[in-house]
């Protein structure tokens, strides 16, 4: 069978290298041969087409009070997207965890002399959206308002005005602490968070990226609102925003909008860089006891941020191993060959101060062994080796072809621009990013890894009934039988 | 920058958001030009790009929406079976066959299809409701030939293999542990939804019960897909950088040649009575308490009466439309009762509809404490209409969301393809504003009376093995 099957399947692929494209076809019979070698019938008209682009103008400027902004206008849609980015995330905390994200959370919950209902009450009645987010990096404010002046003019003086002149009451921050106090135990019911927290502390240690953004039991009832407008002051400033603004709204409109939110800003400078996150100095394993099904592992290290030369190998090297979905090493071993977890990837998070590199999988208790070992051995494996010319161009004409998807809706333009803003990107880096991803080699992606990931130097954490220990399988050609 | 897909993503928390997540769209985005506060010049018609709608002759129905915005399309096929659809014994088959269709087929060896999407940038995963299973891919828009040809190739040519059929099994006993068996506030959302609506297939979880998922076998599988996935069973949606024209010939090309077939019957679930007041106390490993109340009552296509529909939507939106809406303002606020509070009208469906509240206590308050502060909420309504600036505040956020949902091309795909396996018409929407200005405050004040009632509801109380805190403690009982 797996004989015939191969030789068929050699005819099949023979057949596609015609066309430029490599996949191991199935076949039973000689008529399935010949479908095989048809199918899919669209492949050359797909391969012949002209992709579509969507050409974006940016614009980019500075706001009289320094702040940074990004603009792009569309006019299909009578709506627009403004986004605040402040380099004012959870690293920033210092000693009061909880803090960016209390301060981010306050924004709305009154503004000069206004109370939170009536705050709510008037954006909801102009249907505009305002919310506000906080991550270790950034803290995030946002509108989304129809475009017709009639709306647009009071949700952006509401906005305004909140960004002016924040309250801070003290009742709204004792709630809201109570709320995250609750979101503190509501993670302690399930193993997901634990283990991110776990892995996150044991990657990063005392460096600011470790503190928690939800704050503890301990942190959050520390938090004045003294601290919280303080906190407003230093890092909601001018000089520390980047604006992007998306829709349906001329230039000189979006320069207006953006100059009457920046100077409603406290004056200030960009915050100072976070100082860089070390690179862990041996292997450590931790692990969290508690009473799952599953047995949940994070495994990972730091690798280098955009501005470094091998990011781009490492970026596409992170899709090939872990990243790309179901054409993933991981997922392809771990999950199809073996059906050990449902869910199993990678990732490679570039911040501003670090480049967490993190494998993450979930496994039935009684699998825990084999699957961390089955992963830390196909680590081992792609460092020294690498991916073939085939994985890497797999992933090239997924990464590069999937790009129009990016900017198709104002949503994801306006994130982009955020980025581009906040990590200080040139304007055509979307572009170049393309371009270099183009031309990423396998051995480029090899020397990158070997370069910058020791498989004998990575962070484990994890949480189950017991630590699970690293075990190889014992058979290689992936069958399994019932537990 | 890079999206990373996550297939089969549908627990049943996460379905209770979907539901959510679709009832606001219904309620929030079909609506149009309306005479309301809001002028009419920014509703035009013509915001709607143009939407086509055919059927070939072996039955597929076909939606077409026309958004050129980018250059990019999205494919969707829904089938009309879902977990309401499965007997006892085979819970949750939807699902495991759903995990299948990423596997073998007549042309293609398990991994060939995800490979072949990828090699063209594409994105797929599939996705199993109560009511439906869905199968997507979006793609730069020139690749729509081959995503057409993958979804006709799946439609017709599934092979389940044995092997891979156990092995994927497997996975989905992984997924239900990590969705489910341990997360205890998806358990116990499972365990209300089984006394929401007794008898019913809302009833069991979409995933199925885990002692069914261990007897799978793989005939159960290639019956469901024989008895369910035909044309004539399906909707194709295409959304996006296309023509009709186009996706007519393109939709001729790989599908019509596909045999008609026989649509088995497909009952329509109906609670024969009203069910009776059904209350769960449940003791589980949480560390926060949790309220679920839910109630009986007619859905869009079970009302006699249509308005009664845009009556309870319009509650929906009262109680929990906005930060600045009654629950928010009066639970979480005000006297600081819930960390959390929501309601959700599921008026969108095919069976009866339900309300659904849920909520979690702040430190200190009882879940009885919360339940008798929910039913003030609802009796204050019951008693005195709400004001009209209430209402023409659900009314605008419904309007602007109308816009701001139509950023999202794969939002308008789902749209169209919901309301289409629930066989009711897209232009829905067209009629919505105008249905949603005409309730009045009385006309919300007799949907809670009428339908918010005792024997209507099941309650479920989620409590800690041991209270958390002292506080809790004294403040129980």
């Amino acid at each position: 069978m797996s004989d015939r099957r191969f030789f068929i399947a050699l005819c099949a692929v023979l057949a596609l290298i015609a066309l430029a494209f490599v996949i191991n076809w199935p076949a039973t019979s000689s008529q399935a041969q010949t479908d095989a070698a048809h199918f899919p019938t669209s492949l050359a008209e797909v391969r012949a087409a002209e992709p579509g682009r969507r050409e974006l103008s940016i614009q980019q400027w500075q706001t009289d009070a320094g702040s940074r902004v990004l603009f792009v206008h569309t006019d299909q849609l009578p709506m627009l997207d403004v986004r605040l980015v402040f380099n004012a995330g959870s690293a920033r905390d210092d000693d009061l965890a909880g803090l960016a994200s209390l301060t981010n959370a306050l924004l709305d919950q009154g503004a000069d002399g206004l109370d939170v209902d009536d705050i709510a009450r008037e954006f909801e009645d102009m249907g505009a959206r305002f919310g506000t987010s906080s991550h270790r990096d950034m803290g995030l404010v946002s509108l989304t308002t129809l475009s017709d002046d009639e709306f647009r003019t009071p949700a952006l003086a509401l906005a305004t005005r909140i960004l002016r002149s924040p309250d801070f009451p003290e009742d709204a921050l004792g709630r809201i602490r109570t709320q995250m106090l609750q979101s503190l135990l509501m993670q302690q019911q399930v193993p997901g968070p634990q283990v991110a927290r776990a892995y996150n502390n044991a990657l990063f240690g005392a460096h600011p990226y470790g503190i928690h953004a939800g704050g503890s039991p301990e942190s959050l009832p520390r938090i004045t609102p003294e601290a919280v407008a303080a906190f407003y002051q230093r890092y909601y400033t001018a000089g520390n925003a980047v604006i992007a603004l998306v829709g349906a709204v001329k230039e000189d409109e979006a320069r207006q909008i953006a100059e009457q939110l920046s100077d409603a800003l406290p004056a200030g400078e960009r915050a100072p860089a976070l100082p860089q996150a070390a690179i862990p100095g041996e292997k450590t394993q931790t692990h969290v006891d508690f009473a799952s099904s599953q047995t949940h592992i994070h495994i990972g290290t730091q690798l280098v941020r955009r501005d470094h030369e091998d990011y781009v190998a490492l970026y596409v090297g992170n899709h090939i191993f872990g990243g790309g979905g179901f054409n993933a090493i991981l997922m392809d071993e771990v999950r199809q060959k073996r059906g050990l977890v449902y869910g199993v990837s990678s990732s490679l998070s570039p911040m501003a101060a670090a480049a967490p590199f993190t494998i993450a999988l979930q496994t039935a208790n009684s699998n825990a062994d084999e699957a961390l070992g089955l992963t830390l051995d196909l680590l081992a494996d792609f460092v020294a080796d690498g991916p073939t010319a085939e994985q890497v161009e797999l992933a090239v004409d997924y990464l590069t072809g999937s790009f129009a998807m990016s900017t198709a809706s104002n949503s994801a333009i306006v994130g982009q621009l955020g980025s581009m803003g906040f990590y200080d990107l040139p304007l055509d880096y979307m572009d170049r990013f393309q371009r270099d991803i183009a031309a990423v080699t396998p051995a480029q992606i090899r020397d990158a890894l070997r370069r910058h990931l020791d498989p004998q130097r990575v962070v484990i954490a994890s949480i189950g009934p017991r630590q699970p220990e690293a075990r190889l399988p014992e058979d290689e050609d992936g069958a399994r039988g019932d537990q | 920058m890079l999206m990373r897909t996550t297939r089969h993503t549908r627990p049943a928390p996460v379905m209770h958001s979907m539901i959510r997540l679709l009832t606001l769209r219904g309620l929030r985005l079909l609506a149009l030009a309306t005479t309301l506060c809001l002028p009419t010049s920014v509703w035009s018609a013509d915001l709607v790009p143009p939407t086509h709608e055919f059927t070939l002759d072996n039955g597929l129905r076909v939606l077409v929406r026309q958004d050129h915005r980018a250059p990019v399309a999205v494919v969707m096929v829904w089938y009309k079976v879902g977990s309401i659809d499965e007997p006892p014994g085979m819970t949750g088959i939807s699902h495991m066959l759903e995990h299948m269709l990423f596997k073998d087929t007549k042309h293609l060896s398990p991994g060939d299809y995800s490979s072949l999407v990828a090699r063209f940038g594409g994105q797929s995963n599939a996705f199993t409701a109560y009511e439906y299973t869905g199968y997507y891919q979006q793609y730069e828009a020139t690749r729509l030939p081959l995503a057409l040809e993958l979804e006709a190739e799946r439609m017709a040519h599934l092979r389940i293999d044995d092997d891979e059929f156990f092995r994927e099994l497997q996975v989905v006993l992984e997924e239900r542990r990590q969705r489910t068996d341990d997360n205890p506030n998806a358990l116990a959302w499972e365990k209300f939804t089984g006394i929401l609506s007794p008898g019913q297939g809302y009833a069991h979880p979409i995933i199925g019960w885990r002692q069914e998922i261990q007897q799978y076998q793989p005939e159960m599988a290639e019956h469901w897909y024989e008895r369910w996935y035909m044309p004539g069973n399906a909707t194709l949606v295409v959304a996006g950088d296309v023509d009709v024209d186009e996706v007519r010939a393109l939709t001729e090309r790989f599908f019509g040649a596909i045999p008609a077939r026989d649509v088995p019957a497909r009952p329509e679930p109906r609670q024969a009575d009203i069910a009776g007041e059904r209350r769960l106390n449940l003791v589980m490993p949480v560390q926060v308490p949790t309220l679920y109340m839910g109630w009986n009552l007619p859905s869009l296509l079970t009302a006699e009466d249509t308005h009664e529909f845009y009556a309870l939507s319009m509650l929906s939106g009262i109680l929990d439309g906005g930060r600045s809406a009654r629950f928010q303002r009066n639970l979480v606020r005000g006297p600081r009762l819930a960390a959390g509070v929501s309601a959700n009208y599921r008026g969108l469906a095919r069976g009866d509809g339900a309300f659904i509240v849920s909520g979690t206590p702040t430190p200190g308050t009882s879940l009885d404490q919360l339940e008798a502060a929910v039913e003030a909420e609802i009796r204050a309504i019951v008693e005195t209409p709400p004001d009209v600036a209430e209402l023409d505040r659900v009314r605008a956020q419904v309007l602007s969301s109308h816009v701001f949902g139509q950023d999202s091309l794969f939002g308008q795909a789902m749209e169209l393809g919901y309301l289409s396996v629930l066989g009711i018409d897209w232009r829905l929407r067209a009629g919505m504003a105008e249905a949603l200005a005409a309730v009045t405050p009385e006309d919300v004040s007799a949907v809670a009376r009428r339908y918010l009632t005792r024997e209507r509801r099941a309650v479920a109380f989620v409590e800690p093995h041991v209270a958390p805190d002292t506080a809790q403690e004294t403040a129980d009982e």
